[in-house]
């Protein structure tokens, strides 16, 4: 502490900015590897052939529909549930207990870990409920998951709409409801779908909430209620069995990659409306 | 009444309960939970759960210690390399770097937080744990592993909480403690600290519940055995990795035991979660 | 102006708090059919809140609480009852700051009267440019009604909200402000075309500029810290007003 206090921040400032270099050093490893590894592995072929012998050979086609099957299923369910929790939070209601009460819920929804989705989505849907091991069990779990997510981030993109925007369709003339379908949600989607596009990787990329209610077939899904295993579950099961490593290999490049594109497309989303309204 | 206000009314009331499934939801899941994990506690009392040492689900020994004490030293190895490193990113991010800078580095920060936790789990197999084990000894699947790994799965929750912390603090401040001559670390260290700090223990807190919350990269690198472990190089089993591990094959007495290990992970979340909107909530005021 | 019959719009003892602090207190003031009335007042006197009281665009903020009464066309228009979406459209309101919604110009001018149920592109047309000559700005944008109406100046941005009020049809045009952030020239068109519109429509004009005022008002009204000094033609508010407050005001010694 002691001695030249510009010396000192010299000194922090190095120190500082190396573990922060550090960082995305990291991230950017992690991202290489997977790619450098796997996408040799990657081939239209791959992405579009059955796996043969538990996956130690073939493609991983049915993993790629049990992926979309499964996160349509979420975004459908949570999408409504989330935009008409931050519709009512931000223009049907102020600032009060109750505003409060539903605000914590998503709070601590979102801090609940995915394992103990899975374990309540195995036990409410797949043995109470009888569905299964399912499309319908997981994406029903996938949705309670990414829930919060939609809510705060619809919430956020409805509250940068300018107040003035409510002023004018009001004193044109429109009930509340109108106000909000014209006026509030089309200035409020780009931030909504940047929300909608991060659940989207969210459920892509999880694994733990989705193989114990998804199960784990290899086959095609023909029905809401076949058993399906994503691409994240088919990738963690290759890995940790040791299946086969250049196929997890490639499946994980193709999980990344994915994952990678979602990012960029919300990020550029998010930018242009920051812009918009800055 | 009119037609458009008898609607108006409809749609606020469906609305209204829409707002509330969250809330829904999250009572279910504990009552589910609680149902399924707390009679067989209660049968062979909570304290063989909570403080037994032995888990041999078949012979009816349900000790949990292991795991608790496991999952507990996981989260303290995750914090110390990610607080540190989360708020090393945070400072420069909002106090050092400039605008031009921060606008590429965010969210390049923020794709961590995108990439699937298998993925983590596979690097720490293929890079960590052999790194561990010819440099350090010990099977590399260790504390040690899991920590490191969790310490970056935590980075990007550390960091957008303790920038939003930062970003809080009245510029004002900054620029007061600035024009008085301080340097901008001084100003970080005496000004900026103190005022954000409930921001960076909410920060810290939530960082704590992602690392215990999570499951699959742990289940890959930790090793698993169900005991306490006596060193980092040992290996080690959480609360997460134990239901995730044995879920697939349990039933009975040794399914409900899993559910018992989730209401004790559930509590603690819990706990974690209403200390962090506690904080934050102090932070408003 | 003084004569017996019922006024368009009568308020008599009317208080507005928010939350414990009295904005407005006491009122008592009518308006007249045709005529534009300029409502002086230093910043901070309750003019724009009055405004917002008329057409309930306060109910949109919390913790407002209103006494005594206000009669538009003979039925009440505060409390819970009335119905304020109709009522809106016959009070049209013109903001401070232009605000055109994202949208086309065309979409802007028939936003309201799109969803009052005018059906049929052709009708809408015709709507549109009416409203748009009335409020002076057709020439200026014929040719490019489906632009976004964002790539509009200033100027050209409120008098489209102007014509987006027209379009409804209303009784009573209100503004606050309209001109405060435009240049003289833009100000100049927009004073023009509420001398046209005066024909048709009640107008009043809350305003910053007493010269406005001056220029445009019939009759002209001082408010205070949430009271009515004075209000009377604009001719003898300008030249012998009652209270010396109205005099100081308007000779530029306060406000």
């Amino acid at each position: 502490m002691a001695g030249n206090p510009r010396f000192e921040q010299k000194i922090v400032r190095a120190v500082l900015w190396t573990m922060t270099g550090a960082t995305i050093l990291i991230l950017l490893f992690i991202v290489a590897f997977i790619l450098r590894r796997g996408l040799p592995e990657v081939s239209l072929e791959f992405l579009t052939r059955n796996p043969e012998n538990m996956g130690v050979e073939g493609g991983i086609f049915p993993t790629i529909v049990g992926t979309l099957a499964l996160t349509l299923m979420a975004i459908v369910i949570a999408t409504p549930l989330g935009v008409g929790t931050a519709i009512y939070l931000t223009e049907y209601t102020w600032e009060n207990r109750l505003t409060r009460i539903i605000r914590f819920g998503a709070d601590c929804l979102a801090g609940i870990p995915s394992i103990l989705f899975g374990l309540f989505g195995f036990i409410l849907f797949v043995t109470k409920l009888k569905l299964g091991w399912s499309i319908l069990s997981g994406g029903l779990t996938l949705s309670f998951m990414i829930l919060p997510t939609i809510i705060r981030t619809s919430e956020e993109a409805i509250r940068s709409v300018p107040a003035a925007y409510r002023e004018v369709s009001a004193s044109l003339g429109c009930t509340k409801w109108q106000t909000v379908t014209r006026v509030v949600l089309p200035s409020a989607l780009p931030g909504i779908t940047t929300g909608v596009i991060l659940s989207i990787g969210r459920s892509i990329g999880e694994t733990a909430a989705v193989i114990f209610t998804a199960g784990s077939s290899l086959h095609i899904p023909t029905s809401l209620f076949s058993s399906s295993r994503t691409m994240a579950v088919h990738f963690y099961i290759l890995a940790r069995e040791g299946i086969s490593m250049p196929n997890a290999y490639g499946t994980a490049a193709v999980l990344v990659a994915t994952i990678l594109m979602i990012n960029i497309v919300s990020y550029y989303l998010m930018h242009r409306f920051t812009r918009k309204y800055s | 009444m009119t037609r458009l206000e008898r609607n108006d009314r409809l749609i606020r009331l469906g609305l209204l309960m829409i707002a509330f499934s969250a809330v829904s939801i999250l009572i279910v899941i504990t009552l589910f939970i609680f149902s399924e994990g707390t009679p067989i506690m209660f049968k062979y009392g909570p304290g063989r759960f909570l403080f037994g040492l032995d888990w041999y689900p078949s012979e009816k020994a349900f000790g949990l210690l292991p795991m608790i004490v496991g999952s507990f030293f996981v989260t303290a190895g995750a914090l110390l390399v990610g607080v540190p490193m989360g708020l090393a990113c945070a400072i420069v991010l909002t106090q050092f770097a400039s605008k031009r800078v921060g606008r590429i580095l965010k969210p390049v920060i923020e794709l961590l937080a995108g990439i699937p936790s298998v993925v983590y789990g596979f690097i720490g197999i293929v890079v960590i744990v052999p790194l561990i084990r010819e440099n350090l000894g010990g099977p590399g699947l260790s504390v040690l592993a899991a920590s490191l790994v969790l310490g970056v799965m935590i980075l990007p929750t550390v960091i957008s909480i303790s920038i939003d912390a930062f970003q809080a603090v009245p510029p004002t401040y900054r620029e007061g403690s600035i024009a008085l001559g301080a340097t901008v670390w001084q100003t970080i260290r005496m000004v900026m600290f103190p005022a954000a700090r409930s921001g960076i223990v909410a920060a810290v807190i939530l960082g704590m519940g992602r690392a215990i919350g999570e499951t699959m990269a742990v289940i890959m690198i930790a090793g698993n055995a169900a005991a306490i472990p006596g060193s980092p190089l040992a290996p080690v089993r959480t609360l997460t990795s134990n239901i995730a591990l044995e879920m697939g094959y349990a039933s009975g007495e040794h399914r409900e035991a899993l559910f018992a290990t989730g209401v004790i992970l559930f509590v603690i979340i819990m706990a974690l979660n209403i200390l962090a909107n506690w904080t934050s909530a102090r932070r408003k005021r | 102006m003084e004569t017996n019959r019922e006024p368009l719009i009568r308020v008599r003892d009317f208080s507005l708090w928010a939350s414990s602090v009295r904005i407005l207190n006491r009122l008592a003031l009518d308006v007249e059919p045709n005529e534009i009335l300029g409502i002086i007042g230093p910043s901070g006197s309750g003019k724009t809140s009055f405004l917002r009281c008329l057409n309930r665009l306060i109910d949109l903020v919390p913790g407002y609480r209103s006494e005594g009464e206000i009669v538009f066309g003979g039925r009440t228009i505060l409390g819970p009852d009335v119905n304020v979406v109709e009522l809106r459209r016959k009070m049209g309101m013109v903001f401070a700051i232009p605000v055109p919604l994202p949208r086309s110009i065309f979409e802007n001018v028939v936003f309201g009267a799109r969803l009052s149920g005018v059906r049929g592109r052709r009708t809408r047309l015709d709507l549109a440019e009416e409203s748009l000559r009335r409020a002076g700005l057709w020439d200026e944008v014929r040719e490019r009604l489906d632009e976004s109406a964002l790539n509009l100046s200033g100027g050209q941005q409120q008098r489209l909200c102007i014509a987006r009020i027209l379009a409804l049809k209303p009784e009573v045009i209100l503004l606050d402000e309209p001109t405060s952030g435009l240049d003289p020239i833009s100000t100049h068109k927009i004073e023009e075309s509420l001398r046209k519109l005066r024909a048709a429509y009640t107008i009043i004009l809350v305003t910053n500029n007493v010269k406005q005022a001056a220029r445009v008002a019939d009759r002209t009204a001082f408010f205070l810290s949430g009271e009515l000094v004075e209000i009377g033609p604009t001719a003898r508010i300008f030249t012998a007003p009652e209270d010396p407050r109205t005099n100081d005001y308007i000779s530029g010694r306060f406000g």
